[in-house]
């Protein structure tokens, strides 16, 4: 097993490489001269050679990826080009506010995805399934942020039962941060709900169909028993590393439904960003966000390792 | 044609997949994607049929009508400017669909060539191509759009560019998966034998052979690409006013929540159509075209 593991590691390490690589060629493809903005109004040349040179912007490229390369390595994703703040402190300062959003996401997708994942699996072919088939594709096909405004128009404008936007941190303020919280998590978590439900379907169908589920029949054990004990823990093995890996597309969903309920966290960050042509700070998330993904599918591989048996034996 | 022989005979004689007629027989026998098919064919028409039905000019501002709720002389009502809904949504579906069809271009355009490099050659070329690859898909979908359209600038344009490079990964993963098992069956074998070449072999004898999941995907990445244009004109990064799309529409529609609410609803619904229409339609396809499904 910690072969495996290593071995996922290893192959993690180019992957990184080449996303810095991307990175940092996306950063040199982007258009303008990102310095005419660092040195503010005056664009004074003096100003903007000593920013060449310590960026530096004349040395050979390559020089230049490895120096921003080690940089990145010691935690320095560089600087914002409109405050000179340090990205991954602006980074870490919003990472809790979309991070409490994309777990409440999760619980609503794990609510609402997995048992009804298993209905439609023990009651194949019937209305249930079919039923259950069509919430999910209508998830799949929904726009989230057109859900989110919708939700507003509802729920907020109309009925006035919960507020429209806003961001409260849960361990400040629970009952805001629940009310604030309750339809960007449902908006977001809706479209991985139907993803989670899809999949839990197709498992629970594979393992139920399989001989040891036939035996447990067999030895006259009721079918919740079947079901819960011995078909789902099997079922759930795939789920749990899919979990893992929609985690890293919740944060990137993120971006809309904090959008649409106006939530300062690392989805903002991002569009903010674009539209003060602050590049310094989309290239510290865009390889922030890299960086996550690659560690989650790390994570994915790991537990997939761990939680399934015939893998750990090996 | 000759390719078209190739399809036949190749999944015919190697994979067991039916002839053409099956298939078709099968999508129609299919009320989902009949469905979807059809709801496809709205949106098609709808966008072809814009310039030419008798609509408001999309583009001029009414400032006696603004913001009008919806009626008889304006069935979905009328935006901030005056402009008429439906005259709007019909232009929009152009936008939508002109991104669908050009970012499914753009990925196949390069994903394709690179996917059947990697799978065909193997060794290096795979490796290289594949790394590549899984840096690409490292970055999530959305991110990587963003950050492509920060680079190239707001515009339809460049959003559609932004969508079909970001599924460049997806395609070449697709085809070179594809390619790997092809490539090792039988038929390729006898026409290695009998002394095709490389290019032949990849061009006449795999290729075909690897188009009906490519189908497949290419229809459901027009969902996905259709959302993801909607999603950057949204944030401001796709198309620009006053050209209409329905995520831009959604955009400005989302200032006027509580003064004009109808702004917001009908933009909404044709991208959940249109949405829907590929998925089923990639869904049906994809069990019409998968003999694994039959």
């Amino acid at each position: 097993m910690a072969t495996l593991i290593l071995r996922r590691i290893l192959i993690a390490i180019p992957t990184l490489f080449l996303v810095s690589l991307f990175v940092f060629a996306l950063q040199r493809a982007l258009p303008g001269d990102p310095f005419l903005v660092l040195a503010g109004e005056e664009r004074d040349p003096e100003t903007i050679a000593r920013l060449r040179e310590i960026y530096r912007m004349n040395d050979p490229v390559f020089v230049q990826f490895f120096a921003w390369l080690g940089q990145v390595i010691q935690g320095d994703f560089g600087r914002s080009l409109r405050t000179g703040e340090p990205v991954l402190g602006l980074i870490l300062q919003k990472l809790p506010v979309t991070l409490q959003l994309a777990v409440a996401s999760m619980l609503v997708a794990v609510a609402i995805g997995i048992p009804i994942g298993i209905l439609a699996a023990r009651r194949k072919g019937t209305v249930a399934d079919y039923s259950a088939s069509a919430i999910a594709l209508s998830g799949l096909s929904i726009p989230n942020f057109w859900l989110g405004i919708m939700l507003i128009l509802l729920v907020s404008v109309h009925l006035k039962w919960l507020p429209a936007s806003g961001y409260e941190s849960i361990f400040v303020d629970p009952k805001a941060a629940i009310e604030r919280l309750i339809m960007p998590a449902f908006v977001l978590g809706n479209g991985l709900a139907a993803f989670l439900m899809r999949h839990t379907r197709s498992a629970m169908l594979e393992v139920l169909r399989s001989d040891y589920v036939r035996t447990a029949r067999a030895k006259g054990l009721d079918e919740d028993t079947v079901v819960h004990r011995h078909a789902l823990r099997n079922a759930l093995v795939p789920i749990i590393t899919l979990m893992t890996l929609l985690f890293g597309e919740l944060l990137a969903g993120a971006v809309l439904t904090e959008q649409v309920f106006t939530i300062p966290g690392f989805g903002k960050l991002i569009v903010d960003a674009v539209f003060n042509r602050d590049y310094g700070v989309v290239q510290g998330v865009v390889l922030c966000t890299a960086i996550g993904f690659i560690l989650m599918n790390l994570l994915a591989d790991i537990l997939y390792v761990v939680v399934n048996p015939r893998l750990r034996a090996a | 044609m000759a390719s078209m022989d190739s399809v036949s005979s190749g999944s015919d004689g190697a994979k067991g997949t039916t002839s053409r007629p099956g298939v078709l027989s099968r999508l129609i026998r299919n009320p989902a994607a009949l469905i979807g098919g059809g709801l496809v064919l709205l949106f098609v028409l709808m966008a072809m049929l814009a310039p030419i039905l008798p609509l408001a000019d999309p583009f001029k501002s009414n400032f006696l009508a603004i913001r009008k709720p919806p009626s008889e002389l304006y069935w979905f009502g009328t935006d901030e400017l005056g402009r008429d809904q439906v005259s709007r949504l019909f232009f929009g579906a152009q936008a939508s669909l002109l991104a669908g069809i050009v970012s499914v271009l753009i990925a196949l355009a390069i994903g394709l060539p690179f996917g059947l490099l990697a799978g065909w050659y193997g060794g290096w070329v795979d490796i290289v191509i594949s790394r590549v690859t899984e840096a690409l898909l490292a970055c999530p979908f959305l991110i990587l759009a963003i950050a492509f359209a920060a680079v190239l600038g707001p515009s339809l344009t460049n959003a559609m560019i932004a969508i079909g490079l970001s599924a460049v990964p997806i395609f070449i993963r697709l085809v070179r998966g594809q390619v790997m098992s092809v490539k090792v069956e039988d038929f390729v074998e006898g026409a290695r034998a009998v002394g095709a070449r490389d290019l032949r072999l990849m061009f006449r004898h795999v290729l075909p052979n690897t188009l009906s999941p490519i189908i497949v995907q290419s229809t459901l990445f027009m969902a996905r690409a259709i959302i993801l244009e909607a999603a950057l004109s949204f944030l401001g990064l796709g198309q620009q006013p006053p050209a209409p799309s329905w995520g831009q529409m959604l955009n400005v529609a989302k200032n006027f929540m509580e003064q004009a609410p109808w702004m917001s609803v009908a933009p909404g619904i044709c991208i959940f159509l249109a949405v829907l229409g590929f998925n089923l339609l990639g869904d049906g396809l994809r069990d019409a075209l998968d003999p694994r499904e039959n």
